[in-house]
């Protein structure tokens, strides 16, 4: 019988420690995914960021660096600028890079570093309890907004794809979403594009914003998520290339 | 201003007093150039660093003579990125370095806590500047605890150097790298605003370095080999103890290998001035001239900050002895001191904080009271 389907090599064999319905496990497939058809698996270094995915290295199977919260892309720096023939990704949540990191996710950007950058935008803080993101949506529930978020006391969703998207120093940002299977392909065309890229040299940062569903602390069922993805959350995080 | 273009003119100077047969290789350089200059020659690969003052000779020589060495050269966006590049390059096997001065090295203190963690070589060059905030440019020791104390979070240790000569700064700078890779750590050389900006001759050239283990743990890519991970986060039972026991193996073995330490005079001395760095130099005048007023003074002097040389003060401690610290600041090696000597002698402090920096008089006058009252 003809296989059709199998697990791609990078990604390892092991169960995750996501929730149930969580899109990190879709984005590690689809990132193990573009490693092993690119064919850089020896020559492609990751940084996990601190979130839920702070354990990537234990499902991507390439060399892997943990780092403090934020700072992932001035680890990237000192990585791609000593090593310009090794293709380094960094893997960040909206904490990670929206919040504690947005002068190092902005001053990469702004240096033109030579780097792939997946942003897991889901809206809320995932690791720590459910707190609020600066991407939580404008009336969304989160530990540290019982009564939603308003503007007036929290600001608005930050767009940060929009803002990084008017740097001279970054080349190529799309904001994707796991939302359904043909979202997922989009998305996966637009990392294996911004892998691509960095492969051929291009003078500058990529990076893939990803609208992944929390289930857990959106209070959701898994299904529902999806939908609110595809519904809600497009209304201020729209879908499409923003440059590139 | 010496440059760097003043600075390879003198060096061929100096070749061409090597040819006509004199063996004079010494330049006058800034100690905040030729520290750079030797961290080129003790072969680091990338420097990252942000300006901030007295320190900025370090990053505009940076600038010019890495990539005219081919290596990398980057202006972060703030300390916090410089210590991360600096991370990220150490995690892939390079030597890196980079130098700040004191509110600048306070911001660092996270990625040098994460180098910690995560077994990482690296140098960080501490200029030291008076504080707390702000506080101001003038040359300061203030830093002493943050240096030896781990200085951010978790049980941790920095080896910390603290030379007192701009050729001491210069020797310095190599053998951090040597201790870095060695003991996989974050080594710390504590400058002052005085080291960083005087000038003095100084030979540069390789000095022979150590038989350093093999970086097999670097991120160069899984090619070959199974994945190498860089990491800091230890959550499975017992398994953050256990990196700790390890981390505490190699600091017991650094104590008992890699001390470094100076002393003069102490032999038949009744007063003992303890001081490093710039400190120690002003020092070193003071007892000289009480040596020649009859007083029986002598000094010794770390050079290792941590591992501190514990046993030799106590070992001069064995005999009655008044010991005199001396530093710009309001007294924080004196601890070191006091823990070192542990009773067994009375221990005085003298201090400037704030940048002001002790004369020689005063340490002298200092001396000469302790003197009286111990009616030699």
């Amino acid at each position: 019988m003809k296989t059709a389907f199998t697990r791609t090599p990078t990604y390892k064999d092991v169960p995750t420690h996501y929730c149930p319905g969580c899109g990190h496990g879709i984005a590690h497939r689809l990132l193990a995914e573009t490693i092993d058809e690119l064919d850089i698996h020896e020559r492609t270094i990751g940084i996990a960021p601190v979130g839920c995915a702070v354990l990537e290295y234990d499902y991507i199977d390439v060399d892997m660096v943990e780092v403090a919260h934020g700072r992932a892309p001035a680890v990237a720096t000192g990585m791609k600028r000593t090593n310009p023939d090794k293709i380094i990704f960094s893997y960040q949540g909206d904490g990670d890079l929206a919040s504690i990191g947005a002068g190092e996710i902005l001053h990469a950007g702004h240096r033109g570093e030579q780097i792939t950058v997946i942003f897991i935008n889901n809206a809320v803080y995932g690791m720590t309890g459910g707190q609020m993101a600066p991407t939580t949506m404008i009336n969304q529930v989160t530990a540290t907004t019982p009564k939603g978020r308003t503007s007036a006391g929290q600001g608005y969703p930050l767009q940060v794809s929009e803002l990084l998207a008017t740097l001279p120093g970054t080349i190529y940002i799309e904001r994707c979403a796991l939302s359904s299977p043909a979202e997922i392909r989009k998305t996966k065309k637009a990392i294996k594009h911004a892998f691509e890229l960095q492969i051929e040299g291009s003078p500058g940062m990529s990076l893939v914003e990803v609208l992944s569903p929390c289930p857990t602390y959106w209070r959701m069922s898994p299904v529902d998520a999806m939908k609110w993805i595809g519904e809600e959350m497009v209304k201020v995080f729209p879908l499409g290339r923003l440059k590139g | 201003m010496s440059t760097a273009v003043n600075t390879s003119k003198k060096k061929n100077e100096a070749q061409k007093q090597k040819a006509s047969g004199e063996t004079d290789h010494r330049i006058l350089m800034c100690g905040n150039e030729a520290l750079a200059e030797s961290a080129i020659i003790a072969g680091c690969d990338a420097y990252f660093g942000y300006p901030i003052t007295p320190q900025n000779e370090v990053t505009a020589y940076m600038s010019k003579r890495m990539p005219e060495e081919g290596r990398v050269f980057v202006q972060s966006e703030s300390e916090l990125a410089a210590i991360n590049m600096v991370f990220g390059a150490s995690a892939t096997g390079k030597r890196t370095m980079t130098s700040s001065s004191s509110p600048g090295v306070s911001l660092m203190q996270e990625g040098i806590s994460y180098l910690a963690g995560a077994e990482l070589p690296a140098v960080i060059v501490n200029v030291m500047r008076g504080g707390p905030g702000l506080g101001n440019i003038a040359p300061s020791q203030g830093d002493y605890f943050q240096a030896t104390r781990g200085g951010g979070h978790g049980d941790y240790r920095t080896i910390v150097l603290g030379p007192s000569s701009v050729q001491e700064l210069v020797d310095c700078m190599q053998l951090a790298f040597d201790l870095a890779d060695q003991y996989q750590m974050p080594v710390i050389v504590l400058a002052d605003g005085i080291l960083g900006q005087m000038m003095e001759p100084v030979v540069l050239e390789k000095k022979p370095g150590r038989k350093l283990p093999s970086k097999d743990w670097a991120l160069t890519g899984a090619k070959g080999r199974q994945q190498n991970i860089v990491r800091s986060l230890w959550l499975a039972e017992g398994a953050l103890e256990r990196l700790n026991y390890k981390l505490q193996g190699r600091y017991e073995q650094i104590q008992k290998d890699e001390v470094l330490c100076e002393q003069y005079g102490v032999e038949d001395a009744d007063i003992v001035v303890v001081a490093y760095g710039i400190a120690a130099r002003i020092v070193r005048g003071a007892v000289t001239i009480a040596r020649e007023e009859g007083i029986k003074v002598g000094w010794i002097r770390p050079v290792t900050l941590w591992p501190f040389p514990s046993e030799q003060i106590s070992k001069a401690a064995d005999e009655l002895r008044i010991f005199l610290t001396v530093e710009l600041s309001m007294g924080q090696m004196v601890e070191d001191v006091k823990l070192a000597i542990s009773g067994k002698s009375p221990v005085v402090f003298y201090g400037r904080p704030g940048g002001g920096v002790p004369t020689v008089d005063e340490v002298l006058d200092k001396i000469r009271q302790l003197t009286t009252k111990r009616k030699i």
